[in-house]
């Protein structure tokens, strides 16, 4: 194994990995955003709206992210859509991994038991306060688990946008391959930095579960 | 206009073709304490819960001093009368439905403070008030996942209580408990009744029906068969089907 080369490549890895870094954040907080309304439309009352949300999720569940993001990024400025191809990548993944937020998190609110809505609804309670108050409250530290679960395939599917040519850090490591020819050492270095990533990142999940659990 | 404190007129229940409950009439005087027994699948907790419309009627009138709580409204505004009515019906379950993310003292205030628009001082006045009384204030503190069942059921009254109804409704409140533990709670009912505070009761317990109430009401198969004051109905019941189901019962209990 080549040290010597490691270490003189490594700033450069570093570098990207913040790009993956920042990647993650935006497209777990769109992702986050889009699975709370997906949630919602999956749940709500409208059949109309029901449909919407369930269609959001087939179609983003049921194709490859890849393709998605091809779709968006080149396929795009055929419609008028215009983006660089990080922006492309944050919209195309962010929608894609609220799909599965949104199961989510429809989830952990349905697993709520029913008497507890009863409950609040009899003391008089709307059912927006009923939710807001007594549902939600269990039903987010239901989800986070499961949440962690999506978001660490997040943080691993940003290499996609590689694919793009966003420069983070599946890109840097294929970009380092083409010039050094070790890709060994390459794949090594990028899998070592995504793994410390994905572990503090869990380490983080597993400590806001831990906070918030009940007695 | 109804002459009774609560009045259920021709009620009428149905899921699909399955007709649960057949045009069950019903008057609860103020104050009085009224038992429903019957076997299992008769309607008494399709009939409790259509009086506060948690499970709505198909066909039918609930009255609650001289308002009607199912009435047809639009949406909205239905919503709006709903949950006023729902403020002055008190529910307790078999299952307690605590609100686990909670203290014990959040329960009870979650409610009054939201509906009523209290004070937080005003609102712990008012746990302390009601927790002593089921006497539970010790574990105010408490969440209810540390507490026993019928601790847990003793919270669930005063939670109900916190919101001052005029009209408790009671389903199989001791049937999910330990044998040990059913007796606490019934003493905090029986004192309830020594307040004067109506209540529907849906009860298994036949002893203690019989101890704290005005009014037996026997239902099978979504029809009241036979009601009347508790030593009628247990000691001289006129109806074949009360009889059968008293004997039944009492064999069970041995
Ligand atoms: N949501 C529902 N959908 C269909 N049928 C229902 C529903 N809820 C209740 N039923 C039926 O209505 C009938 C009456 O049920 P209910 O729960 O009122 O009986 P109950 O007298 O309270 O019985 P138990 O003593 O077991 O609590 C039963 O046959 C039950 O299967
Ligand atoms: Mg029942």
């Amino acid at each position: 194994m080549d040290t010597e080369l490691i270490l003189k490549v490594y700033p450069y890895f570093l570098q990207a990995a913040v790009v993956t870094i920042e990647l993650s954040i935006l497209t777990i907080l769109l992702g986050l955003v889009c699975g709370a309304l997906g949630a919602a439309a999956r749940l709500s009352r409208l059949a109309g709206i029901r449909f919407l949300g369930a269609a959001y999720v087939s179609f983003f569940r049921g194709t490859p992210a890849l393709i998605q993001l091809f779709l968006l990024y080149f396929g795009g400025p055929q419609i008028g859509i215009q983006l660089d191809a990080f922006q492309a990548g944050v919209i195309g993944l962010g929608i894609n991994i609220g799909a599965y937020m949104t199961e989510t998190m429809r989830g952990a609110i349905i697993a709520i038991d029913r008497g507890q809505g009863e409950a609040a609804r009899t003391l008089g309670l709307s059912r927006m306060q009923a939710f807001r108050n007594v549902v939600l409250p269990q039903a987010l530290r239901l989800m986070i688990r499961p949440l962690g679960v999506n978001i660490n395939a997040q943080i691993k599917g940003t290499a996609l946008v590689s694919a793009i040519s966003v420069v983070e850090l599946t890109y840097t490591a294929q970009r380092y391959i083409g010039s050094t020819y070790k890709p060994f050492e390459m794949f090594l270095l990028a899998g070592v930095l995504y793994l410390v990533i994905i572990t503090t990142v869990g380490k983080g999940v597993a400590y806001l579960d831990r906070k918030v659990r009940l007695p | 206009m109804t002459q009774h404190f609560v009045e259920i007129r021709h009620a009428q229940k149905s899921y699909g073709t399955l007709e649960v409950l057949k045009d069950i009439s019903l008057d609860v005087e103020r104050g009085q304490i009224v038992a429903i027994i019957g076997p299992s699948g008769s309607g008494k907790s399709t009939l409790l819960r259509a009086i506060n419309d948690l499970d709505p009627l198909t066909g039918g009138e609930v009255w609650l001093d001289g308002v009607q709580v199912n009435k047809t409204l639009p949406h909205r505004q239905y919503e709006k009368h709903i949950n006023e009515m729902r403020q002055q019906i008190g529910m307790v379950f078999q299952h307690f439905n605590l609100f686990p993310h909670l203290t014990v003292r959040e329960n009870v205030t979650m409610a009054p403070k939201l509906l009523k628009k209290i004070s937080d001082k005003e609102a712990n006045a008012l746990a302390e008030e009601q927790l002593d009384h089921v006497g539970m204030l010790e574990r105010i503190d408490y969440y209810p996942a540390q507490l026993s069942g019928g601790q847990k059921q003793r919270v669930a009254i005063a939670r109900a209580l916190a919101m001052k109804p005029k009209l408790m409704l009671f389903d199989e409140a001791t049937s999910a408990l330990d044998p040990e533990l059913v007796e606490e709670v019934n003493l905090v009912m029986k004192q309830l009744a020594q307040e004067h505070m109506t209540m529907i009761i849906v009860t298994h317990e036949m002893d203690f029906a019989a101890s704290v109430c005005d009014r037996v009401i026997f239902m099978d198969k979504g029809v009241v068969v036979e009601e009347g004051p508790p030593e009628q109905v247990f000691k001289t019941p006129t109806q074949e089907r009360t009889r059968n189901f008293l004997r039944k019962h009492l064999e069970g209990a041995k």
